[in-house]
């Protein structure tokens, strides 16, 4: 059942959420069975910046009911780096890249966005918009207002697909998706993680924060409703495909996603229980 | 449990032994769940290709792993491989939380899923030196399997109490620590590394255990400019790199124990955290 995203010809309706998936470290562990069993029909890499981050402090991950709280701080190379060291190996993969990126700044949005359109390797690009105004400590893709300026600041610098990955952690999560559709999205993805926190155990009366991050993003399983509820609040107000996540365990659950209205699905968590369950969800949506 | 042949090691850059894992969670059948003292034993058969002493695998049972009255367990829990043998793998546990008593409370005939073999094996010693095995606790599993690939080891480990020293039995000819003083010497088992050490230090130290051992065989083998090879343990949500939550510090930046460890040069590290 291919598909057709943003002009990218798709094998299958399955992605994985950015930031859930290494491709170059599972390399590291299966070989070239990884390429030969792709279980995405694109790749989406994780959150790529201006500068290197090293990540959060370690505790990172709390396992919750049915889910996982995450503060994993969005560690990575670097732009110059990703492009020069990471870019050649994901372009071995045999499905198309989307690359995510981040910038605190239109500008800085602006410089990331520059440098995908330079590379063919890199068939679109995802925005990352949970990244805090540095004025106002307000999340960008919270903000309709934000929003648009960012999105409408870095349409003219690329012809590739931009896919906005909205925040689930705002008012009108609708709002924000027909925002960015007006600032020249192609597409928007959700959802992100639930901001979520756990205290540490066996220290009562001193409710000391577990994560090294304070506080987290929840996934998983648990969220899984609330995720359907703003996919299909989204879908129903944009007119720009829509990437359905959030919890997607099954066939079944990934059915419900594009029944409410999603052009395509990601899974995240769920590939850590089972790194091909992507590809189980896309034969069993074929069949 | 001496009969193992030595592991099939696909090396992939450099000399560190990794065998790859097969790209997919497999389902394995339960052969045995015994007593260890304060530990269990967990066989299942596995089909799968021969893991480096030091690698480990993701468990979780096939039922009742995502349920439950609060949906705990829910990921994989990682384990070291503690032997590898006949087309059967085991896998030591305690009992300590929601994921290791799901596992524990397995029978024969129980289907096991596993994902592996995964991370960074043992490096054999080099310059003539001989081996010696120093761990703690459940930590002993990897020098287990270790010891397999070896023909000629000293193994010195510690443990809490008699009962937990019970595990002391996975491997040949262990000199035993206590805290509690019930079995062998009452006191650390960096007191008895100290020792050896002084009776002969062209030995490359094999240590796994929880992080307090481990910093402390650390600072003992610097300081002694003995080279050492640390199996370490953190939390994971994944075992393939993926989700970058399993980091420790190291003198050039955070590195994940999945796949850049679990078995890392001692001299990457400045000092082993105590909540990894």
């Amino acid at each position: 059942m291919s598909v057709d995203f943003c002009g990218l010809s798709l094998t299958h309706p399955v992605i994985n959420g950015s930031g859930t998936f290494d491709a170059i470290a599972a390399r590291t562990a299966f070989g070239e069975a990884l390429d030969e069993n792709f279980p995405f029909a694109a790749f989406v890499s994780k959150t790529i910046t201006l500068e290197p981050r090293a990540g959060n402090p370690p505790p990172r991950l709390w396992e919750a009911q049915a889910g996982l709280i995450n503060s994993i701080g969005l560690p990575n190379k670097g732009l110059t780096r990703y492009l020069s060291e990471d870019l050649p190996e994901l372009a071995r993969l045999p499905v198309p890249l989307i690359t995510n990126i981040m910038g605190s700044t239109a500008e800085e949005l602006v410089q990331l966005v520059g440098a995908c359109e330079a590379h063919e390797e890199i068939a679109a690009i995802e925005l990352n918009v949970s990244c805090p105004n540095v004025h106002t400590g307000l999340d960008i893709g919270a903000d309709p207002v934000q929003l648009h300026r960012v999105v409408a600041a870095v349409r003219p610098v690329t012809s590739k697909p931009v896919i906005v990955k909205l925040t689930p952690n705002c008012a009108d999560v609708a709002a924000c998706a027909v925002a960015a559709q007006r600032g020249g999205a192609d597409a928007v993805s959700l959802i992100n993680t639930l901001r979520a926190m756990a205290l540490a155990p066996g220290l009562k009366g001193q409710p000391t924060p577990w994560l090294g991050g304070t506080t987290g993003g929840l996934s998983g399983a648990a969220i899984r409703p609330v995720a359907l509820a703003q996919v299909a609040a989204v879908a129903k107000r944009v007119s720009i495909p829509v990437v359905g996540m959030g919890g997607i365990q099954t066939s079944a659950h990934a059915r419900q996603f594009l029944d409410v209205g999603a052009t395509l699905v990601a899974v995240g968590t769920e590939s850590f229980r089972n790194p091909i369950a992507a590809t189980r969800i896309a034969r069993e949506l074929a069949a | 449990m001496s009969e193992a042949s030595p592991p099939t090691i696909v090396s992939s850059g450099g000399a560190i032994p990794r065998t790859l894992a097969p790209f997919e969670r497999r389902l394995l059948t339960v052969t045995a769940n015994e007593s260890l003292g304060a530990y269990r034993v967990l066989k299942a058969t596995d089909h799968g290709p021969q893991p480096a002493a030091g690698q480990f695998a993701m468990l979780a049972s096939a039922l009742r792993w995502g349920a439950g009255e609060d949906e705990r367990p829910y990921l994989p829990r990682a384990f070291s491989y503690a032997r590898f043998t006949g087309g059967e793998a085991h896998f030591l546990l305690e009992d300590v939380g929601p994921g290791t008593h799901r596992l524990c409370e397995l029978t024969p005939g129980e289907g096991l899923y596993t994902l592996g073999p995964l991370g960074t094996g043992f490096q054999p010693p080099e310059d003539g030196r001989r081996a010696l095995l120093v761990g703690g606790g459940v930590g002993t599993a990897p020098l287990a399997i270790l010891q397999d690939t070896l023909a000629h080891a000293t193994v010195l480990l510690g443990f809490r109490d008699a009962p937990h020293a019970e595990g002391a039995a996975l491997l040949r000819d262990a000199h035993l620590a206590t805290d509690d003083g019930s079995v062998g010497h009452h006191g650390l088992v960096t007191d008895l590394l100290s020792a050896e050490l002084d009776r002969n230090a062209h030995v490359t130290v094999y240590a796994c255990g929880p992080p307090a051992m481990l910093e402390a065989i650390r600072a003992l083998c610097e300081t002694r400019s003995v080279p050492a090879q640390l199996a370490l343990e953190s939390g994971m949500a994944c075992g393939f790199g993926a989700c970058f939550g399993c980091v420790i510090p190291t003198r050039d930046g955070y590195a994940r124990v999945c796949v850049d460890g679990p078995v890392i040069d001692a001299q990457r590290l400045e000092h082993v955290e105590a909540h990894a």
